[in-house]
């Protein structure tokens, strides 16, 4: 039999989720969660509807850096102009999760801990260098984004644990980011390859720190310090091109499945890259 | 099984339900409160023929527990009408034939008002986006366009 509770805060929610007899699972817009129901693909005895907690949805800016709560549906995410400004290739990336209905309800959080490797979110905010905090018995713990998933459909997370909101850090002057991702039509479908970069650059244009980080050619999402390397303490040349290409590349270790073969992802991989990469820089040398 | 009662408001109305915490938004709408617009496509949130609008945000009803409306308001194609004047999107989807069967259009209707809400001068290419996630399997889309495009146009007054 399934209960459904819905707790006031944080510290409630814990209590409820480590002491649930049975499978509890987090409800915040359910867009994944009730299709998985639905299917029976699970079948918890619990759901904790987390969206009654103050502040689990919604965005605050601190000091140039951002708390975005883990509830935050995409279209509110989409309508934040001071995100948009600041962070324009992770809100692209978010506003790209399915359709006008599903981003009235899809959670950051949830495109995170559904652990989709193509989850658009992901890469972006890993780029983005994002961090989320995750609170438990123990109290509560910062992690960067990339830690969580650790393969299709499965999480770092622990039992009683859960996400409450994610950190994006200041951005220095001359910084952009973008999201890219190849699908063979323009809307409502699955990565089959997704990039994410973020760049700074100096005011010569070199770039002196990025992060590039790959969607749905591995596991999970990954971040690719090589990638990364090929940029750094360069212009966007094209040296510097091919060797973010070739690294892009090099980190693909994808499934053949009914949306791209190993070859075609791979080679997609290092095209999305570099051409994020362009829009990254084009981005970050607009903010002077 | 324990029930949850649920106070809402449908199309200005109070309501009130008592539903099992497994139900939708969807089943609740048709089976209990027998509003049976919105219809029962794919239940995974991908034909968008269950939409329906909450606080001002277009959701699917399918992908949304009943419990979850406690203190929300909810629209539905029961409430775009006012008693016999059909509202101009309605007039518009007739006069364009918008539709053959008609399973997809209180979706797309209410997908449209929540268009039209938000912005009352979208481009076609706009229109097309808001409405990817909803699937007319009859009448394909150029018509459905032709329509939201005339009534907003109507509806700006022009």
């Amino acid at each position: 039999m399934l209960g459904y509770t819905a707790p006031l805060t944080v510290e409630e929610a814990v209590r409820i989720l480590a002491g649930a007899p049975g499978v509890a699972k987090i409800l915040s817009g359910g867009t994944d969660l009730l299709v998985q129901l639905r299917s029976g693909r699970s079948k918890p005895d619990l759901i904790v509807d987390i969206k009654k907690i103050p502040g689990i949805s919604g965005i605050r800016e601190r000091d140039g850096a951002f708390v975005i709560g883990a509830a935050t549906p995409g279209a509110v995410i989409g309508e934040c102009e001071a995100l948009q400004r600041a962070w324009p290739g992770m809100v692209e990336a978010v506003n790209l999760i399915g359709s006008t209905q599903v981003q009235g309800r899809a959670s950051l959080a949830g495109n995170l801990c559904n652990a989709s490797p193509a989850a658009d979110s992901v890469p972006a905010l890993i780029a983005a260098r994002a961090t989320c905090v995750v609170a438990g018995t123990t109290g509560q713990r910062e992690v960067p984004v990339e830690s969580i998933a650790t393969g299709p459909g499965r999480t770092s997370l622990r039992a009683g644990e859960f996400i409450v909101e994610f950190h994006l850090p200041k951005r220095p002057p001359r910084s952009g980011d973008a999201y890219l991702r190849f699908i063979p039509r323009t809307e409502m479908d699955i990565a089959v390859v997704g990039a994410g970069v973020s760049i700074t650059l100096d005011t010569g244009g070199v770039c002196t720190d990025a992060r590039v980080a790959l969607g749905a050619v591995a596991p999970t999402a990954i971040l690719v310090p090589e990638a990364a390397a090929a940029l750094i303490g360069r212009t966007l040349d094209e040296t510097a091109l091919a060797a973010l290409d070739q690294a892009a590349r090099r980190a693909c270790k994808p499934i053949d499945d009914k949306r791209g073969t190993i070859e075609f992802r791979t080679k997609v991989a290092g095209v999305m890259a570099r051409r994020a990469a362009v829009i990254a820089y084009e981005r970050a040398g607009e903010r002077q | 099984m324990s029930k949850h009662h649920v106070s809402t408001t449908i199309n200005g109305e109070p309501t009130e339900f008592l539903c099992e915490p497994q139900l939708t938004l969807l089943d609740v709408l048709r089976d209990e409160l027998h509003l049976t617009g919105s219809k029962e496509g794919c239940s995974s949130g991908d034909c968008g023929a269950c939409s329906v609008i909450v606080d001002g945000r277009l959701v699917c009803s399918c992908l949304m527990l009943a419990v979850e409306v406690e203190g929300h308001a909810i629209e539905t194609i029961e409430g775009l009408a006012q008693g016999h004047d059909l509202h101009p999107l309605q007039r518009k989807f007739l006069e364009h034939a918008a539709l053959q069967c008609g399973f997809c259009t209180p979706g797309l209707l209410m997908a449209t008002k929540a268009l039209l809400d938000r912005n009352p001068n979208p481009t076609e290419t706009e229109t097309r986006y808001w409405l990817a996630g909803n699937l007319c399997r009859c009448t394909g889309y150029d018509k459905v366009i032709r329509a939201v495009l005339d009534a907003a146009a109507e509806l700006r007054g022009e």
